[in-house]
């Protein structure tokens, strides 16, 4: 053995230990724990930029009805524009541009809004219609069937209300319920 | 603590049908299982490339698994998670102890470095999908001059530093924001992003690996590694026969010439430029470091609460009259601006820290590479600099001594050295 090799098998020997040092350090200090990036539907402004910032072509994001939260409005503010012609399904009376959000009538007075998600792009605009004069009780939610799980969130970084985390893969979704947890 | 939000309109009372409130579904997470499916294949694609590398000696199975590695890492698993960004998890993880790490993640950040401790870049060689699909498009190698290979290579560790920064300091994952390649696995992605790739890949044809050895973040770790590795890529399967047959084969300017035939110069000047290199080591991490603590602020700015708070500062002083986003959601929820200009000063002052002690490092790693270029080792025979090395193995079928050994036709030895 000559003084190259000594040097760098105790080289080598003292970055092993470092390395070692390190992943201990990490997995102590650090829960090893997966974690999941979802929104808080109570901190989002529905800026509408889910849409467009994801990178899927069509965004992760997509609109969900917490249905215990919804009065059954027969004028929802959600799906209707603002002094629609009509109160019924005719695509010019609607807010939704892909008209993903569909309305069924349960019974007097009372109809159903549901959402078609292959069809919702996230743009969060029912969203704000029904936050802003309605219940609230749609909201946007990362749709784990189709969130890529990259390592740093694109829409995440471009929030404006820092609404978008990583939360714990046992609990991947953040519905809006009439309990709010504060 | 929970409180209830009253409803503008109150809940339906069905009278006449029985309907039953509908739930919202969850998708399940479908990934958790299939990333330890990830962490078997990585290891044993390291393992593979070791075997074909070092003992198979085979640039053919280098290639397939190559391929292989930009189809399953690259467009089937979409590149993520890598090794090169698991370097900022691991760096928030050691800031932050509520920032959780999936164990998965753990695997991709330290294996190919342990394995890189024994037999050199391998991970480089065929297993990232980076690396693999620059070395697939590299057609025509031109010779980047060693002045501009030894400079560009600092990059790399400058990226390294900065990443860590922003790592450390919560201020996001710059090398997944600006990584050029995936997304091309991803066919969708930010446009300047994918341009950027592109670009890389056309530059890729030529001159080869570009973000590899001028800009990889995690290659820096990996190259320090493999330069202590235990196994490494020789040439020649046998003794070096100086035929120089080998010295343009490299692509990536990892091979290094012998000294055998180099002329003898004079000690005293090799002596002197030593001297005045370690003089100058500590005056290099001193400016780094001052660099890094006037750079601090401006790093800080890309922080989101440090651009808020500023943002906040002009809107409330009257500087600017219009308001964006972020400030009217802050401005509604009803936080105290006090409290977040007070997180964003803490952060300035952490950014400083963190940027000079960034700065010393670059400064350091100039000063050491200075060094050891200055520094003229014996090396009897041509071979291939193990930290630079990435385990192509396109110089093995240059060597006569191998094609020898495989049993195929050598070409006539070139003319001898002239001058």
């Amino acid at each position: 053995m000559n003084r190259r090799h000594f040097l760098s098998g105790s080289l080598r020997g003292s970055l092993l230990l470092a390395l070692g040092g390190l992943l201990g350090a990490v997995a102590r200090r650090a829960k090893a724990r997966t974690t999941v990036w979802q929104i808080d539907p109570w901190q989002c402004t529905m800026c509408g930029r889910c849409a467009t910032e994801c990178v899927l072509e069509q965004s992760a994001v997509k609109c969900v009805h917490s249905f215990d939260m919804c009065g059954y409005c027969q004028l929802c503010t959600g799906y209707f524009e603002p002094d629609p012609n009509r109160l019924n399904t005719g695509a010019e009376n609607q807010l939704c541009p892909t008209g993903a959000l569909l309305r069924s009538f349960i019974e007097d007075p009372y109809y159903e809004y549901t959402i078609n998600e292959p069809l919702c792009v996230g743009c969060a605009k029912c969203v704000k219609g029904c936050t802003m004069f309605g219940n609230g009780s749609l909201h946007l939610q990362i749709r784990h069937d189709r969130c890529l799980h990259c390592n740093e969130c694109s829409i995440a970084r471009a929030c404006p209300a820092d609404a978008i985390h990583r939360v714990p893969a046992g609990k991947p979704y953040q519905f809006k319920s009439r309990e709010r947890k504060t | 603590m929970s409180q209830a939000v009253a409803p503008r309109f109150p809940p339906p009372e069905f009278t006449e049908t029985s309907h039953v409130l509908p739930v919202p579904t969850a998708p399940a997470v479908q990934t958790l299982w299939f990333e330890y499916l990830d962490v078997v294949v990585l290891i044993a694609a390291l393992v593979f490339v070791s075997w074909l590398l070092l003992r198979r000696r085979s640039r053919a199975g280098v290639v397939a698994t190559g391929i292989f590695s930009v189809l399953y890492f690259g467009f089937w698993k979409k590149g993520c998670i890598c090794s090169i960004g698991s370097i900022q998890n691991i760096a928030q993880a050691l800031a932050d102890s509520s920032f959780g790490v999936p164990l998965a993640v753990l695997f991709f950040g330290f294996t190919p470095l342990i394995f890189a401790l024994f037999f050199g870049r391998v991970f480089c060689a065929a297993v990232c999908p980076h690396g693999a699909l620059q070395d697939l498009v590299l057609l025509k190698p031109v010779k980047v001059p060693p002045w501009l290979d030894h400079s560009l290579r600092m990059l790399a560790w400058i990226y390294l530093g900065l990443a860590v920064v922003f790592a450390v300091t919560g201020g996001g994952f710059i090398i997944c924001q600006y990584d050029p390649f995936v997304p091309i696995f991803r066919l969708s992605g930010n446009l300047t992003m994918i341009l950027v790739g592109v670009a890389l890949l056309g530059i890729g044809v030529f001159v080869g690996r570009p973000y590899c050895r001028f800009l990889c973040p995690y290659g820096v770790l990996l190259g320090l590694a493999s330069s202590v590795s235990k196994w490494r890529v020789r040439i020649t399967p046998d003794t070096c026969t100086q035929c120089r047959l080998c010295e343009e084969s490299c692509p990536f300017g990892a091979i290094e010439k012998s000294t055998v035939e180099a002329p003898v110069r004079p000690a005293s000047a090799d002596k002197r430029r030593l001297l005045l290199l370690l003089v100058l080591l500590p005056i290099l991490i001193a400016a780094g470091a001052w660099l890094g603590g006037v750079a601090g602020g401006t790093l800080a700015r890309k922080h989101r609460v440090v651009n808020l708070a500023e943002r906040l500062q002009l809107e409330n002083t009257g500087v600017v009259k219009d308001t964006t986003d972020a400030s009217t959601a802050f401005r509604d929820s009803n936080k105290s601006f006090e409290s977040l200009a007070a997180e964003a000063r803490g952060l300035r002052g952490r950014y400083t820290v963190a940027a000079r002690w960034c700065g010393a490092w670059v400064g350091l790693v100039i000063g050491l590479k200075l060094l050891s270029l200055a520094v003229i080792r014996r090396r009897p025979d041509y071979e291939a600099d193990q930290s630079r090395c990435l385990g192509c193995a396109r110089c093995y079928r240059d060597c006569p001594q191998e094609l020898q050994r495989l049993g195929l036709p050598v070409p006539a030895p070139p003319k001898p050295a002239t001058g």
